[in-house]
């Protein structure tokens, strides 16, 4: 049972290594970590949903050779984020950047929340204001119960 | 009253959201060049027809040109060479080619076969000078000043219908009286 479990699971291992898409390796593994960070953080361009790290199209298989050469160039994650977005706008991170342009897209949720939690707590006082009319003769009507 | 004012503000509100989303929303996934207003990106490169000759993007100086962005691999990039050819044949600017990706002798053979509508084809077999461009999917076509700026780019097959409307209307008027 063990054995054939081990086996099962080097099996796995070995699916899952034939399907990864990237097998980059960088040299040291703070640039593998780097690495990795930004091509995920990086869209593919060509397949909108998917980040450079996932996709087999051309064009990410490029651009990851681009973010590799640039680190081993000795260029920092936002040199390579500005080279990206210099040639292929904002759209191409999926985090973006806070700009005049962006800043609607942070501020969104933020306000929800206000709002939200505006309507909250206006129905909680309103709730508690009801639970002050309430009369009497039920309060011990319950109580009595 | 007073009650249904304020859902009724916020679903105004959420349908003017949506409203101005659904504007700006990606026509069919094109997307804003940054390189619009900037000048064209340089290279030097491999000539497609003679690929001991080296194509210098410095000697576009001076004139407009169109870059156009394909590869034989690119469906859509034979959609497009009939408005190409004619685009030359109108002689209104040179076409520069950037073969993207390809095999030399593929790109060869479709020129025999299609026609040839460019002045000069560079060659980008990595794909650097495509990324340098911002080029995420053939065709791709960019349309640039004698400054060397960036005035238009198209993204997906060129039709005439597009180069009437979108492109003549931004060349000088001198240029495009000559169609």
């Amino acid at each position: 049972m063990k054995r054939s479990c081990a086996v099962l699971l080097c099996l796995m291992l070995a699916t899952s290594l034939s399907y990864a898409v990237d097998t980059t390796q960088m040299p040291t593994p703070e640039l593998q970590k780097r690495y990795l960070g930004l091509t995920h953080e990086l869209r593919c361009m060509q397949c909108q949903n998917e980040a450079i790290a996932d996709s087999p199209v051309n064009l990410a298989a490029d651009l990851r050779r681009q973010v590799a050469e640039m680190l081993l160039a000795g260029k920092s994650d936002d040199d390579v984020r500005n080279y990206m977005t210099a040639r292929y706008g904002d759209f191409i991170l999926f985090r973006p950047r806070v700009s005049s342009k962006t800043i609607w897209l942070w501020a969104t949720p933020g306000i929800l929340l206000l709002i939200g939690a505006a309507v909250a707590v206006r129905v909680s006082k309103q709730r508690a204001a009801l639970v002050d009319q309430d009369n009497e003769p039920v309060e011990e009507d319950v109580r009595s119960r | 009253m007073n009650r249904f004012l304020i859902p009724l503000g916020a679903f105004v509100l959420l349908a003017i959201v949506l409203a101005v989303g659904l504007k700006h929303s990606p026509e069919k996934g094109v997307i804003k060049s940054p390189l619009l207003g900037k000048a064209a990106p340089t290279f030097s490169l491999p000539v497609l027809t003679d690929t001991s000759r080296t194509f210098n993007s410095a000697d576009l100086k001076g004139r407009w040109y169109l870059f156009n962005v394909w590869g034989t691999w690119c469906v859509e990039c034979r959609h497009e060479h009939d408005a190409l050819l004619e685009i030359a044949k109108r002689a209104e600017v040179s076409i520069i080619g950037l073969d993207w990706r390809d095999e030399d002798s593929a790109a060869l053979q479709w020129l025999q076969e299609l026609g040839n509508p460019y002045e000069v084809i560079a060659v980008d077999r990595e794909g650097r000078i495509a990324i340098d461009w911002g080029v995420y999917a053939a065709p791709e076509t960019f349309l640039v000043d004698p400054q060397g700026t960036v005035v238009y780019k198209y993204i997906g097959p060129l039709t005439m219908d597009a180069w009437v409307n979108e492109f003549v209307p931004r060349l000088p008027p001198k240029q495009a009286a000559k169609s």
